[in-house]
């Protein structure tokens, strides 16, 4: 009697089932492997050996990390998908879909109306192993949050494509103090979105539904998140009772098409499977314990002298650090020696730690310790230095290069790696003069090495650790930390040891750090004088990674991890004056605050606001983009040209609405307010109004609309601008325009300033992506002629046949078109002369001025998310780069200059570095393909010329945190820099 | 307003080592390795013309990290490989440095792939400040670094290309069947002999012989008689070819025992033809520069046409007629999506789709700016015009795991081998 038997080898748990020769299932098991793949499947047929004794097994492995195994061992082979189409069309046969997630892949099934199975992309977010990571930022099991879920009562929207991101978006709601119940629920409906997304892309999940896999059997919240998105009743939505197993059953199933062994054979070879030695290694950290204690003495010498807490008597300054992941606090004596020192991770809510801390320390000094100044910095610098009456609030990056100056005056960069983010300063004539931090792509950071030690089942002091002597660490490439999971379960496949893993991931991280964050060339740009700093430097396989990395000897100081802190307690300690207004030990007994959060409704961009309230009565406001939502009165909008923008962009629709009204109506054009239109929509108004259309447009940008067309995105890659030009189609639609006219145009306008006028391949052929994948989209409904605006004549021509319906003479196009580019060019001047009066109004009242330089549709609110609003909030005047290029010279460039819109950047940038009070930021949008050309050739423009580049990369995420930081960090630099160029 | 109205201009260029036509004789060219086939017999034919130029073949991991070390994170994969292998190259000690260059193709269309010159120079200017980077491009860009172009050369090497793709496709037709292993290899071998010699005596353009000869080379390779799942590889010029780009592909395939189908490399080249000519049509972009190409483009097909022919009298499966590609291309898309492969990817898997090659493998660089819209942007389309239609878009990147290329690609696979016995049961 032969049985079946299916193993499935997925990335964290192996998977085994054994069926009889009739089919059924006598036996399932379900176990985590922690990377030792071969172990795992070994014992577990041991197991099978011992219930079912010897005997022929017609057997086959399925699952990603089951791959290699069935290579090498000879053991047939079945795709995971294909195990599981195998299983659902033996046991649902009336199934219409499946939805499968995984450890680290997720796959959607279509059975009827046309057979279909898709997996993730490689840039993959919403699966079990993202599921993990944010458990383990909310400090809590999986398990836990999936109770807390239940007990939601409202959804954030969290990015959830890439797992970085989404820690973008859930850490300032856990710093403003939201529910975790509601953030774990976001974090379920963000992995539901994910997979609507990016995987059924433009078809619909309907009719019976199977969900299948480890985390959709196991977590009720995210099964009630897909049960409600998708809109399925109970006997719509399927949760199989062996849908952990679902892969195994149908690997076993799969197995009737082998040839049958028996299970000895079977697992001798499986155990004589050798670890092939085709992953590529690098050199040990350490050669020997000698040279490892030879290295940790050298470090010692950069420590801080102590000061005991219970005896001295005096005054003292401190310090709080209230980072994304952490909160540090130091409390030094006036001679710089520590007196208190702590470090924690935020367990939620950071300001409880701090109020804890606080009056320990009361508690500890019984009287003797006067804080003389208090200074706060991170992430939760407003809340802290609210709640604690703090003398001071800085930027982080200040705080960390005063600190740094302490232990080297010298220095001249700083680099910190921390849990979350890494941060490279570089200091020239003491200030700071460039600030790198990390991005999506770049992410790969201390927590990481955290994460991975918690699924290797360690702690990471032990991980780390473990790494310190491995003789073959594995090179593991250095990108984001989703790619760098694909590499290590690539090396665990290969056979590499937990040794070489950790060696390998600390020696990934600073390989991050140097080529992705910095993109130093060669370790010499670095500097002379290097200090590294953050709490992931204190781990000492990725302080001996760096220097073997860079070739240089760096100073790490032993309080690395609360350089922040020390830093914000030397400015407390060298600005205060007069009395210190920092909370007192009678104050603090009675402190306690409550937070509660709600839409603000002031504007358009319904900011989601936190208020907690302080037992004083006062409250501290959060979330909120502008004043509105902070109850104040708003700011004006004059010195912002974003606004000025949008609603004159807006205003170019019927203008002539009386004059229009006397003409027949030919019918309603729709217009979406997406990509191009953001410059063309004045033409394209006039030219409908002329032509004797009703011009309609798309409602304005939100997430909402963003989710109204997200089933029809065809690749998950593409920025975000481009994802909201599905919802745009949609919302047209809905108004019921006759028609949707949106042109194809490789050719942008000719500016007459570089080597080619095109438009990016997105902007100039989107329309193509959105007819092929929307089915309600037609040749009647959706007009898109391919158009060279340069050139009237073939304009007219192709005009004329796209809207041959509406039956319009050459002539009548031709004076639309007139008046188009009249509306267009009136457009452009107003532009120009709003710029010129916010520059003259900012230089009357001597503010900082910044070209927020971006492209045409970053105009759109949802798209810049209140940056220039931001802006104005920091007493900044705002202005864009086509308010400004037309006065840059033209440029003659490294690159290739041939793009309308980024030519414009250039010239912005030759505008800026002429002028001493403005500074230009460039925005560019997550996943644009030509900013990384633009990007560098950008920055090399105004280095050239001494000035300052500050870059802010923008997504769906609408947290606003890390741009403040970034703008905030570079506003002090230009103050420093002022105030040198004064002093000279 | 103070605008500028002088038209001034400000000189942010860096100064680079530029490539003048003396060096000929004094300096080795290196060019990135694509089509193994196709490099081959080019770098062949240049060196009889007095170019010392080599193909480079280095492919370890050391040269993605130089590619990651000197190439923006954002910037697309092929871009990371050709300079990641210049780079690892130079650094080898096997070139001297002082007289070495290195040259790449420029296409100069909206794309990013534009500038991977100014990439590559900037690339090369921290440690070889002294190699200058040669453009090969027929656009009239890099008028101080550009290879020389005569007629003569042009066809010499259009004629190269017609060859190499013959006997890529010929390989790729036999190799899955061969009775003897390595048969179809010396094959392959012989045939890029024919066409060396075909050089050597200037008789490379009497190609009606010499595709025969090779036809009737390959046809003595003894083949087993059976069906394999046959899978397109279609996508960015760059990932669809070269071997360090796509993982050794085409290897992959043949080891799960497919029959890889490789659309010809003339293809892109009358693709880039075609859209000068669609601009005149199009925008009434005419220049003496459109009735060239129009003339060129003409003159390419017609020898095509006569190849596919022949091809086909000797019972191989031809490449396709770009005549059909454009009727393809007109089924799914505007032939005016002209940025990077454009409409020719589309093209391609419908032609692939008609000829009987449903299973294909669309490969892009990850974030590839016209693939969202000409690749993964159509696969809709297509699937709704071929029933059997089974693409899988596979992103490639210096970080993404063979692992997880080879386990999306399996999956297509295992679509492809049901509907291949389904075929086969319907026709018993």
């Amino acid at each position: 009697m032969t049985k079946f038997m299916g193993i499935d080898v997925g990335s964290t748990t192996v998977k085994v089932c054994v069926l009889s020769d009739a089919f059924e299932i006598l036996y399932t098991s379900y176990e985590r492997h922690f990377a030792r793949v071969k172990e795992c499947v070994l014992n577990q047929l041991s197991i099978v050996e011992e219930k079912f004794g010897e005997g022929l097994f017609r057997v086959c492995i399925t699952g990603s990390a089951g791959l290699g195994l069935a290579e090498r061992s000879g053991v047939p082979f079945v795709q995971e998908v294909q195990a599981a189409f195998t299983a659902i069309r033996k046991y649902y046969p009336d199934a219409d879909a499946a939805v499968e997630l995984g450890g680290e892949d997720a796959k959607i099934i279509f059975i009827t109306g046309g057979t279909e199975q898709r997996m993730n992309g490689s840039c993959a977010g919403g699966t079990g192993a993202f599921i993990d990571q944010m458990a383990t930022l909310l400090n809590t099991t999986v398990d836990e949050m999936d109770k807390m879920s239940l007990e939601a009562e409202k959804i954030y929207p969290i990015a959830s494509r890439c797992g970085v991101f989404a820690k973008s978006d859930i850490q300032p709601l856990l710093n403003q103090g939201a529910r975790k119940e509601d953030i774990a629920a976001s974090i379920f409906q963000a992995v539901v979105d994910q997979t609507v997304s990016g995987l059924a892309q433009g078809r619909r999940i309907k009719g019976k539904v199977l969900f299948l896999g480890g985390p959709l059997y196991f977590i009720k919240g995210l099964r009630k998140a897909f049960q409600t998105t998708l809109g399925l009743d109970d006997q719509h939505a399927v949760f199989p009772e062996n849908a952990p197993c679902f892969m195994s059953i149908g690997a076993a199933l799969y197995a009737q098409n082998v040839e049958e062994m028996p299970l000895a054979e079977t697992i001798k070879r499986i155990r004589d499977v050798q670890s092939q030695d085709n992953i590529v290694t690098g050199q040990p950290l350490f050669e020997s314990v000698v040279e490892y204690d030879a290295f940790v003495a050298r470090h010692k010498a950069s420590d801080l002298q102590f000061e005991d807490i219970k005896t001295y008597s005096g005054p003292a300054y401190l310090g709080i650090d209230s980072g994304s992941t952490t909160t540090k606090l130091v409390l030094i004596t006036p001679d710089c020696k520590l007196l208190y020192e702590h470090y924690q991770s935020n367990n939620g809510q950071p300001l409880d730690i701090v109020l804890e801390r606080l009056k320990e320390i009361y508690a500890l000094s019984q009287g003797r310790i006067k804080i003389a100044g208090a200074a706060t910095t991170g992430y939760g610098e407003d809340l802290i230095k609210a709640a604690i009456k703090a003398d001071f609030g800085i930027v982080e990056t200040v705080a960390h290069f005063k600190a740094a100056v302490y232990f080297n005056p010298k220095v001249d960069f700083i680099i910190d790696i921390g849990g979350q983010d890494i941060k490279c300063f570089k200091i020239k004539n003491g200030a700071i003069d460039s600030i790198m931090l990390n991005e999506a792509c770049s992410s790969g950071c201390g927590s990481f090495i955290q994460t991975f030690a918690k699924a290797m089942g360690m702690e990471i002091d032990a991980f780390s650790k473990l790494g310190l002597f491995a003789k073959h660490p594995v090179e593991l490439g250095s990108r984001c930390t989703v790619f760098m999971n694909s590499s290590v379960k690539q090396a665990q496949k290969e056979g590499a040891s937990v040794e070489d893993i950790s060696a390998g991931l600390s020696s990934s991280i600073v390989k991050n750090a140097i080529y992705k964050v910095i993109r130093a060339k060669t370790p010499d740009e670095l500097g002379q004088n290097i200090l590294v700093q953050g709490g992931t430097f204190l781990n000492d396989a990725v302080l001996r990674s760096f220097e073997i990395e860079t070739g240089k000897q760096v100073v790490r100081p032993g309080i690395a991890g609360l350089m922040g802190a020390f830093g914000a307690a030397l400015y407390a300690k060298e600005n205060v004056a007069g009395e210190s207004s920092a909370i007192t030990a009678e104050e603090l007994k009675y402190f306690t605050y409550t937070s509660k959060s709600h839409i603000c409704k002031g504007c358009t961009s319904h900011c989601n606001v936190n208020v907690i309230g302080f037992s004083d009565g006062r409250k501290f406001i959060s979330g909120n983009k502008c004043e509105k939502g902070a109850g104040l009165k708003p700011h004006s909008d004059e010195l912002d040209i974003y606004s000025y923008k949008y609603s004159r962009l807006l205003a170019s629709v019927q203008e002539k609405e009386k004059g229009a009204k006397e003409k027949p109506r030919r019918g309603r054009v729709g217009l979406p307010l997406a990509l191009g239109f953001y410059e063309q929509l004045p033409l394209w108004a006039g030219f409908f109004e002329e032509c004797g259309f009703t011009v309609v447009l798309s409602e304005q940008s939100s997430r909402q609309l963003y989710f109204k067309g997200q089933h029809t995105v065809a690749s998950d890659t593409v920025c975000y601008p481009a994802k909201l030009t599905h919802g745009h189609i949609e919302s047209l639609l809905d108004q019921g325009v006759d028609f949707i006219f949106y042109p194809c145009e490789s050719y942008n306008l000719d500016e007459h300033d570089s080597t080619n006028h095109y438009n990016c391949p997105v902007v100039a052929y989107y329309p193509e992506l959105l007819k092929a994948n929307n089915e309600r989209l037609n040749n009647a409904n959706f007009i898109m002629p391919y158009l060279d605006l340069n050139d009237e004549k073939s304009t007219v021509r192709a005009l004329k046949k796209a809207l041959s319906a509406y039956k319009l003479s050459s002539a009548a196009i031709r004076k639309g078109l007139k008046e188009g580019f009249v509306r267009l060019q009136s457009y452009y001047a107003d532009i120009a002369r709003k710029g010129e009066e916010i520059l003259a109004g900012a230089r009357k009242q001597g503010l900082p001025i910044v070209v927020l330089a971006g492209r045409p549709y970053h105009i759109d609110p949802e798209i810049n998310h209140g940056i220039g609003k931001l802006l104005t909030s920091l007493n900044v005047a705002v202005l864009s780069e086509d308010s400004v290029f037309q006065k840059g010279k033209n440029v003659l460039l490294n690159v290739l200059n041939q793009w309308t819109y980024h030519a414009r950047l250039y010239r912005a940038a030759e505008y800026v570095s002429e002028q001493q009070d403005v500074n230009l930021v460039q925005l560019v949008s997550f996943g644009c393909g030509i900013d990384a050309i633009t990007t560098d050739e950008l920055r090399s423009i105004l280095e050239s010329r001494g000035k300052l580049y500050t870059q802010i990369k923008i997504d769906e995420i609408n947290n606003l945190g890390v741009v403040k930081i970034r703008l905030r960090s570079m506003l002090a630099a230009v103050e420093e820099q002022k105030r040198q160029r004064e002093r000279v | 307003m103070t605008e500028n109205t002088k038209n001034e201009t400000a000189d942010f260029r860096e100064d680079y080592p530029k490539f003048k036509p003396e060096m000929k004789y004094t300096h080795k060219i290196l060019v990135p390795d694509m089509l193994p086939v196709h490099f081959g017999i080019i770098v062949n034919l240049l060196k009889k013309d007095g170019w010392d130029i080599e193909v480079l073949h280095n492919s370890t991991r050391a040269v993605i990290d130089e590619g990651l070390k000197h190439v923006h994170n954002d910037t697309c994969f092929p871009a990371l490989c050709v300079t990641g292998q210049f780079i690892d190259a130079l650094k080898s000690g096997k070139y001297d440095v002082e007289h070495t260059a290195v040259m790449i193709s420029q296409s100069g269309g909206g794309c990013r792939a534009s500038n991977y010159i100014p990439l590559i120079r900037k690339a090369l200017k921290a440690e070889f400040p002294k190699v200058p980077v040669i453009s090969l491009n027929f656009a009239g860009l890099e008028k101080d670094s550009g290879f020389p172009m005569n007629a003569k050369t042009l066809f010499k090497l259009a004629f190269a290309i017609f060859y190499g793709d013959t006997i890529m496709s010929l390989y790729n037709q036999t190799k899955p069947y061969e009775v003897k292993s390595g048969s179809a290899d010396e094959a392959r071998e012989k045939c890029v002999k024919i066409v060396g010699d075909a050089f050597d005596r200037g008789g490379y353009r009497k190609y009606k012989k010499i595709i025969r000869l090779m036809l009737e080379r390959f046809a003595k390779v003894e083949q087993r008689k059976e069906s394999k799942v046959k899978v397109g590889i279609v996508g960015e010029i760059y990932v669809k070819y070269s071997p360090l780009g796509n993982s050794h592909l085409e290897e992959f395939l043949l080891s799960e025992g497919c029959e890889p189908v490789v659309p010809a490399l003339m293809d892109f080249v009358m693709y880039c033809a075609v859209n000068n000519v669609n601009d005149a049509k199009y925008y009434n972009k005419k220049s003496f520069a459109t009735l060239l190409f129009h003339i060129v483009y003409k003159y390419l097909h017609r020898v095509q046409v006569k190849i596919i022919k022949l091809t086909e009298k000797y019972g191989f499966e031809p490449l396709h007629d770009f005549e059909h590609l454009r009727r393809c291309a007109d089924k799914v898309i505007n032939q005016g999506v002209k940025m990077g492969e454009g409409w020719l990817i589309p093209a391609e898997m419908a032609a692939l789709a008609e000829t009987g090659t449903d299973n294909i493998v669309c490969a892009q660089p990850f974030g590839c700016l016209p693939n969202h819209i000409a690749g993964k942007g159509t696969i809709r389309t297509l699937k709704a015009m071929y029933e059997y239609e089974n693409i899988v878009a596979i992103d490639y990147d210096p970080s993404a795991t063979k692992v997880n290329q080879e386990n999306r690609i399996k999956l297509m696979l295992a679509t492809a081998r049901e509907n291949l016995q389904a075929a086969e049961k319907e026709q018993k």
